[in-house]
């Protein structure tokens, strides 16, 4: 703000020189713009308006109302449903381990091994995550296998890691530890002042966290569901080489759609990569502002 | 009462660590068991002897490199020139840097592809596509690493002293703030790294022999190989990510966590 201030002020003294400035700046950030325009801009662009055409090229809605067929209804469905699970579980998981690791008087071991893990952890996907939980949980996993000597065969009880738990449960594996990452300086951030007022005028330490602390913290917590939710949406490297392709979740479908045209109708893809950015779209700005939202208090 | 660790707090970490290091055990002592009814780490010794393996990491070591300096070249005079005669700008780029979230990668490949594939611009079979996507893909780290360094800096001041001590744009940018944001970049160039090495999707559908659909091509043909590249992958994560928080406890920085999945 101080700096729009002084460059209003200076342009004000001296208006030829400040037009001619105006001129020059603009040119500094060109390259940047025609970047963003060729390959952000453009190919999303030409995605958005692949899918209100048909064909021919003619203008039309057909493809976004054949969007409404079961197939990709479901796709979007499973799609929502592992972002929802995973999300709201890993918040939870991710929220739990955050609050222990700060408000949980232990060593500081614990978090000098915690946090740096949890950076490693959170990017550490696609085909190696895959292929870790695999190893672990697959039809030979080591932990099938342990089990299953113990007399628990996970298969035969309905688990099976190709599917929608199996997948949930590799994604967490990234989500929990970006919930870490993220809701550390959000508890640290709770000041040890508010807990002594709450509990001089006679709180107890539950009173304190549901009338106080989650207050204060809900909206950080929602826009970490929110902004897995998206983390999770968008991921398609985990998935495919998980299930090689036969999980029906969307960013499988687009990434079919792009091999094979299975929908038979190259516009309806692009139909349903429109949907995605839509859904991201929304999630995005619900996230900022929650984000504006949470730092009133945390700071 | 104050002092003592917390019961609830021990079991919540027990827990979420053996979530954590469950899968790694399994995965290490499978690689392990690529001889019959012997512990040895041949699996290792037939990944590090496949030739493919040396290309592809190579491939895309490379690639990660151009995009890192891409990126910058393209970065940071832009938001340098931003923070100092165009703070309205600054928010457009901001808005700009922010959109990849929107956009995931399978659907920015599909993009390209749709955009590219057709005269007037034929440039699917270009590596400066697969560059230019993957400059995309990291954008909003890479933005918000030189953004926190600039912004750490005082640009205006530092700007006017080198200028009044006769230097010129080019100079001023290469040795007056670059220095100066040197951490940040190490940071947004490592994460950069990361993200690009093992990268799949675009490099897949761009039909490009990177190290990513090599990994997914092992562990659809192979059983014990790709236990042993799961740990190595693990590792080379670890490596980046303690260089990364070394140069950031040295300058005293927030460390900044990301990446496509």
């Amino acid at each position: 703000m101080a700096e729009q201030a002084s460059e209003r002020g200076r342009g004000a003294q001296s208006p030829h020189l400040g037009l001619r400035r105006i001129n020059w700046s603009w040119l500094g950030t060109v390259p940047f713009f025609l970047f963003a325009c060729a390959f952000l801009l453009l190919p999303s662009a030409s995605l958005v308006i692949g899918s209100f055409q048909d064909n021919q090229g003619n203008f039309t809605l057909q493809n976004i109302t054949d969007l409404s067929q079961p197939s990709i209804v479901n796709a979007y469905l499973l799609s929502m449903k592992v972002s929802g699970v995973t999300a709201l579980l890993g918040t939870l998981v991710g929220g739990l381990l955050a609050w222990a690791m700060v408000l949980g008087r232990l060593p500081r071991f614990v978090r000098a091994f915690l946090i740096p893990f949890s950076g490693v952890a959170s990017n550490f996907a696609g085909v190696p995550l895959a292929f870790a939980f695999i190893a672990t949980l697959g039809r030979v996993g080591f932990v099938t296998v342990l089990l299953k000597d113990l007399g628990f065969n996970l298969y035969d009880k309905g688990f099976n890691l190709y599917s929608f738990w199996g997948l949930s449960a590799t994604y967490l594996y990234f989500q929990i530890p970006l919930v870490v990452l993220i809701l550390t300086p959000a508890f640290e951030a709770l000041r040890p002042q508010w807990r002594e007022a709450a509990e001089s005028l006679g709180a107890s330490g539950g009173y304190y966290w549901r009338s106080v602390a989650l207050p204060i913290l809900t909206p950080a917590l929602l826009s970490t569901v929110v902004l897995l939710f998206g983390n999770a949406f968008g991921a398609y490297a985990t998935a495919y080489a998980l299930t090689g392709g036969s999980l029906n979740i969307v960013p499988i479908m687009i990434g079919a759609q792009i091999q094979g045209d299975i929908l038979h109708n190259p516009n309806l893809g692009y139909a349903l990569a429109f949907g995605m950015m839509l859904i991201m779209t929304f999630v995005l700005v619900l996230y900022s502002w929650l984000q504006r939202r949470s730092a009133r208090w945390l700071q | 009462m104050k002092k003592r660790p917390s019961l609830v707090a021990w079991l919540f970490i027990v827990l979420g660590t053996s979530y954590f290091l469950l899968p790694l055990i399994a995965t290490f002592l499978f690689s392990l068991r690529a001889k019959k009814d012997t512990l040895g780490f041949t699996a290792y010794q037939r990944v590090f002897a496949d030739s493919s393996f040396y290309a592809t990491f190579r491939f895309s070591a490379l690639m990660a490199l151009l995009t890192i300096i891409a990126s910058m070249l393209l970065l940071v005079p832009t938001v340098y020139w931003a923070y100092l005669r165009h703070p309205r700008l600054h928010r457009l780029i901001e808005l700009v840097s922010l959109m990849p979230f929107v956009i995931p990668p399978i659907v920015l490949v599909f993009g390209l592809i749709k955009s590219y594939s057709r005269p007037p611009v034929i440039l699917v079979q270009s590596r400066g596509l697969l560059i230019a996507g993957y400059m995309v893909l990291t954008l909003p780290y890479m933005y918000r690493a030189i953004d926190a360094g600039l912004r750490a800096t005082n640009v205006k001041t530092l700007t006017e002293a080198a200028q009044s001590l006769g230097a010129g744009w080019p100079r001023i940018i290469w040795q007056v703030i670059v220095p100066n944001i040197r951490g940040a970049l190490v940071n947004g160039a490592f994460l950069t790294f990361a993200t690009v090495l093992g990268e799949l999707t675009l490099a897949q559908y761009l039909a490009w022999p990177a190290f990513g659909p090599y990994l997914a091509r092992i562990s659809q043909n192979k059983a014990y190989e790709p236990a042993a590249l799961t740990i190595i992958s693990f590792a080379l994560t670890w490596v980046i990510f303690g260089i990364v928080l070394l140069v950031n406890s040295k300058d005293q920085q927030q460390t900044q966590f990301g990446g496509t999945h």
